[in-house]
């Protein structure tokens, strides 16, 4: 049995038909819009390298079946910068070595990006570490990691500041 | 994975009769269920999707002060909002110890509850299990079995129960309402979940059909917030099973305690009250005397399954320190590393 559904994919809206209910948003993602920006590494929701955000809210999208959500706002790795401009937590991590090989990277950014809004680490590096756990880096990045979303989260809140001001 | 039918009921009622048919099961999150497919551990012939369904989100205070937290209330949003935060502080603590900050977000309250045990026998389908296949044996019995059930297991099963969020939720008497062929019922989180026996495979007390639709923490469970805590063990900081865990919540008033409730984690195929242990604390002073006396308690029923004596004795020393730590009193601010031993700020004390 067919089911169609449709999501909002970094910003437009793309409808699909599913031939079977198995489908990962994962593997909606890479294997029919091509956005292979998210990762699979482990497809079992332990790495942390599919992360997206959904509806505003990071999650691993391995373990989530795209059929369920159906109407859902989807946020990846490609819809993050503006045009050429990098999105300043991308820039952090090339400013501050926050990867080698790159596999964990656009689930780092995503899940940091998604830290970010949930605010409960701010500035501390022993929360950032807490709330980053569900990404895992085999080239063993975390100093570096740690460091770019110390400094993206300055840049956030300055900026929030002189709006503010 | 094995191929499936999906459903999107419109009502709960439509959603209990879709699940009430043979081979079907809910989905919610699927954090759980779907890693579970995947490895073919869970065959599904009918997925029932009830994350469509209107009135189960809501976390809200009844007239006699109760809360009622609906059943696809995320974990994240629950342990996030501040007034639960301040009036159960222990059960915030337990649900951010859990997984990681993604599977916070996804999963759902009932989810938490009804998750799978984390035995590596039960995901590895080469191998027996009277869990997943009823019958067939038990590997773990005579396997790699350090971390496993030191409380209430049998010859057919040693499995724990791995949700943190179900220890202080049974320490406050959470109650759970749950919605059935036969209409709307309620029973105690204590009894939603079955002893292994001669039957592990059975693993709570729902019936075919049966939907939890809500948690509900009566009103005395706001009494302990100014002492309150959960306390965990596991193999690494963060993002990992408890190998033991202990919840602890004090009423305590002019220097004695009024009352109080304790429970374990990580020890049975259900968390695990210890009302002999609450017992010996009701009346008398906090003193680490009382608390080792306690700890005995807690664990006089506890007996290895296999490699796993260390259990008995860590879990009296978590208990101590969880008792001692909610006797110090419920921190302002949950610990960077929440429930973890090696926070900066939990005040590190040796049983």
């Amino acid at each position: 049995m067919n089911h169609s559904i449709s999501l909002t994919v970094n910003g437009a809206r793309r409808d699909f038909v599913l031939d079977d209910p198995r489908v990962t948003l994962l593997d909606l993602l890479r294997e029919r819009l091509h956005l292979t920006g998210t990762k699979k590494g482990c497809d079992r929701g332990q790495c942390g390298a599919c992360t997206i955000l959904v509806d505003g809210k990071r999650i691993n999208s391995c373990l989530a079946l795209a059929i369920s959500h159906d109407g859902a706002d989807i946020l990846t790795i490609e819809g993050v910068a503006r045009g050429d401009q990098l999105h300043p937590v991308q820039a952090a991590f090339i400013a501050h070595d926050g990867f080698q090989c790159g596999f964990c990277t656009p689930g780092q950014i995503m899940s940091a990006i998604g830290m970010m809004q949930e605010a409960q680490a701010g500035n501390d590096p022993e929360r950032i570490r807490e709330c980053m756990s569900g990404n895992l880096c085999r080239c063993g990045a975390y100093a570096g990691i740690v460091d770019a979303v110390l400094d993206a989260q300055g840049q956030m809140d300055e900026s929030n500041q002189r709006r503010s001001a | 994975m094995k191929s499936f039918d999906y459903v999107r009921p419109a009502t709960v009622a439509e959603a209990v009769a879709a699940a009430a048919q043979p081979g079907a099961a809910y989905l919610a999150a699927g954090t759980n269920l779907l890693d579970l497919m995947k490895g073919g551990v869970s065959r599904p012939d009918r997925l029932v999707d009830v994350t469509h369904l209107d009135g189960l989100d809501a976390i809200e205070t009844l007239a006699d002060g109760s809360l009622r937290i609906g059943a696809l209330v995320s974990n994240a949003d629950l342990a996030h909002d501040p007034a639960f935060a301040k009036s159960y502080p222990a059960v915030a603590e337990a649900l951010l110890s859990g997984a990681s900050a993604q599977l916070r977000n996804a999963a759902t309250v009932g989810g938490n509850l009804l998750q799978r045990t984390r035995c590596a026998y039960f995901y590895d389908t080469a191998s027996r299990c009277n869990k997943r296949e009823a019958g067939s044996g038990c590997d773990a019995r005579d396997g790699e079995n350090r971390t496993h059930a030191v409380l209430g297991w049998s010859e057919n099963c040693i499995a724990t129960h791995p949700s943190d969020f179900c220890v202080p939720l049974v320490a406050l008497d959470a109650m759970v309402e749950i919605e059935g062929k036969g209409g709307r019922r309620e029973i105690a989180l204590d009894e939603l979940h079955r002893l292994p026996g001669n039957t592990p495979a059975r693993e709570s007390v729902l019936e075919p059909g049966d939907l939890i639709v809500a948690v509900r923490l009566p009103p005395a469970a706001r009494a302990f917030a100014a002492h309150a805590r959960y306390l965990k063990v596991r193999e690494r900081t963060s993002y990992a099973f408890a190998v033991v865990s202990a919840a602890a919540a004090l009423r305590i008033e002019g220097g004695k305690i009024t009352e109080a409730r304790l429970a374990l984690g990580g020890v049975a195929a259900k968390p695990w009250r210890a009302r002999a242990a609450e017992d010996v604390l009701r009346g008398v002073a906090p003193t680490a005397d009382v608390f080792q006396e306690a700890a005995w308690r807690a664990l006089t029923d506890a007996k290895p399954s296999g490699d796993n004596a260390f259990k008995i004795e860590l879990a009296r020393r978590i208990v101590v320190r969880a008792l001692t730590l909610a006797a110090a009193g419920t921190p302002a601010r949950l610990p960077a590393l929440p429930a973890s031993p090696f926070a900066s700020t939990s005040g590190a004390i040796h049983a």
